[in-house]
């Protein structure tokens, strides 16, 4: 087994005339959380769509756990921004969560058992048999994190999941995360165009550049942990490194070039 | 609000039947051609323990519930075929944009030579006017299936028949059933106006042309037609409920996006 979960080389995605992607190359080792940011149109939504496998990448390859994708890898799980299209509204939050489940076989009862038990770590025990309409964005949010841990991925796509909560309820989410990953040890990734939560949740950040899109740097975080919203966003090191952060973005407009801060 | 909703409507109902009344009683129509409102009233009360009529009631029934059974099965399947690739819908689009506008009862000629049995050209010719509104719902329904969802699905791994079994058709049903709800009314209409121009003496269309024959009892052509509007009726709430039921999660979404 390789010691990296993900490998893209050379990755390249065009639509039509349009390159979002030119020859990205990533390695994210075994349990990271990897937070991606980027300008809007650096390729952050189909980096992830290629490696979800429901875009076929028009040059390079990912590789997953040592074996190149081709289609939908079995062990990754993805939760996406619109929570409230993501989840299927003729369903209770439980069959929601539970869906997915009978992809991995095992009876009725048990996939109900782990949908309950899923919903109990994202903090929404009880909630099981109401409908998803029926609960508010940020719980909303919360059973589609719970519908993706009940499947136990080795790998947790994000793609802007806390963009449409409001601020309070993006702090309880940004926590949540980063107990499950600390609790499950899943390797995750999370894309967000917010410069604060990329640093406050990452082990390390990815900063995209654009045009064409590609990696234009890789800083990683070093704040003590666990972290907390009050006072790790008031650590010296967060402001510094926000600041760097925020420097990239801006100027990730610019032709990509590779820096690496080590 | 549905009490006094309930209550208008009865209102409305009265006061249709008073000015009915009233034309005939005053003079204003020949009470010769057209009797009064409470004869025919009386008379559709006496029909409706008629076993005789009763049974033509069960065959117009009968006739437009097999064709519109036929039509939900038939324009759901070709709604899912032809939306299964982008060509193929934009190839039967014209098609079905032609053939849609022609009337069924331009079509009864075609039906009375194809079909040996009556009922049975009846009940393609209800098949044929149900199957548009179906399947246009189904086409549009199916078109605007949410791509989140069906990316959610995708990404956990499910197939293509998967994601159609388990997002787009629960997801269009409710415009499905709009569609059946709409062809339900047109396939009333066609079934009793067949019977009444096809000939012959089934059905309450059959009644009505019976009725209309030899002097003429205008009275019980009336009230054949009341209890026509009153099928109609019955058939337009109890779908209504049924969709009110089965697609609470669409209309809480629908509500909530306004």
């Amino acid at each position: 087994m390789s010691e990296n979960m993900l490998e893209i080389d050379g990755l390249t995605h065009s639509y039509g005339d349009h390159t979002v992607l030119e020859k990205m190359s990533l390695r994210v080792p075994r349990g990271e959380l990897v937070s991606i940011v980027g300008p809007s149109g650096c390729g952050k939504s189909t980096l992830l769509r290629c490696i979800a496998g429901l875009v076929r990448p028009t040059g390079g390859r990912v590789v997953l756990d040592g074996t190149a994708i081709d289609g939908v890898p079995d062990e990754l799980a993805v939760v996406f921004q619109d929570y409230s299209r993501s989840l299927l509204p003729w369903l209770t939050v439980r069959d929601n969560v539970a869906l997915p489940l009978r992809r991995r076989g095992g009876s009725r009862a048990e996939r109900r058992a782990a949908a309950e038990e899923a919903l109990t770590s994202v903090g929404l025990d009880g909630a099981g048999r109401k409908y998803p309409w029926q609960l508010s964005g940020g719980m909303q949010q919360r059973v589609s994190i719970a519908r993706a841990l009940a499947y136990r991925p080795s790998l947790l796509l994000m793609d802007e999941p806390f963009g449409s909560v409001d601020a309070q309820t993006r702090e309880d989410l940004e926590d949540l995360v980063l107990r499950v990953h600390r609790d499950e040890g899943m390797t995750i990734l999370l894309v967000t165009h917010d410069i604060d939560e990329s640093v406050y949740v990452g082990d390390r950040v990815v900063v995209l550049g654009r045009d064409p899109g590609g990696v234009r740097a890789e800083l990683p975080v070093h704040l003590p942990a666990p972290r907390d919203q009050t006072t790790t966003r008031a650590h010296p090191d967060f402001v510094s490194l926000r600041t760097e952060v925020s420097t990239l973005v801006r100027g990730a407009a610019a032709p990509t070039k590779t820096v690496v801060h080590e | 609000m549905r009490h006094s909703r309930l209550a208008l409507g009865a209102v409305g109902v009265a006061g249709a039947v008073a000015v009915a009344e009233l034309v005939v009683r005053t003079g204003l129509v020949d009470a010769e051609a057209v009797p009064p409102a409470s004869t025919v009233l009386r008379r559709a009360a006496e029909m409706s323990v008629d076993g005789a009529y009763l049974a033509q009631v069960g065959q117009t029934v009968r006739v437009w519930f097999g064709g519109l059974l036929l039509a939900t099965a038939a324009a759901v399947l070709l709604g899912l075929v032809l939306s299964s690739a982008p060509w193929l819908n934009r190839a039967a689009r014209l098609v079905v944009e032609v053939l849609r506008p022609i009337p069924a009862l331009a079509l009864i000629p075609l039906a009375l030579v194809s079909f040996s049995s009556q009922s049975q050209g009846r009940t393609a010719l209800v098949f044929y006017a149900c199957t548009w509104p179906i399947l246009i719902n189904t086409l549009y329904a199916l078109r605007d299936v949410d791509p989140v969802a069906k990316e959610t699905l995708r990404s956990f791994g499910f197939g293509k028949v998967a994601v159609l079994l388990r997002v787009s058709l629960p997801s269009s049903a409710p415009f499905v059933a709009t569609g059946v709800r709409i062809a339900a009314s047109v396939g009333l209409v066609v079934v009793v106006s067949t019977e009444l121009i096809a000939g012959g003496a089934d059905g309450v269309g059959g009644f009505l042309s019976q009725s209309q024959t030899g002097g003429g009892q205008p009275d019980y052509m009336l009230a054949g037609a009341v209890w026509a509007g009153l099928l109609g009726l019955v058939v337009n709430a109890v779908l209504t409920a049924l969709e009110r039921r089965a697609f609470r999660w669409h209309l809480a979404g629908t509500e909530a996006a306004t």
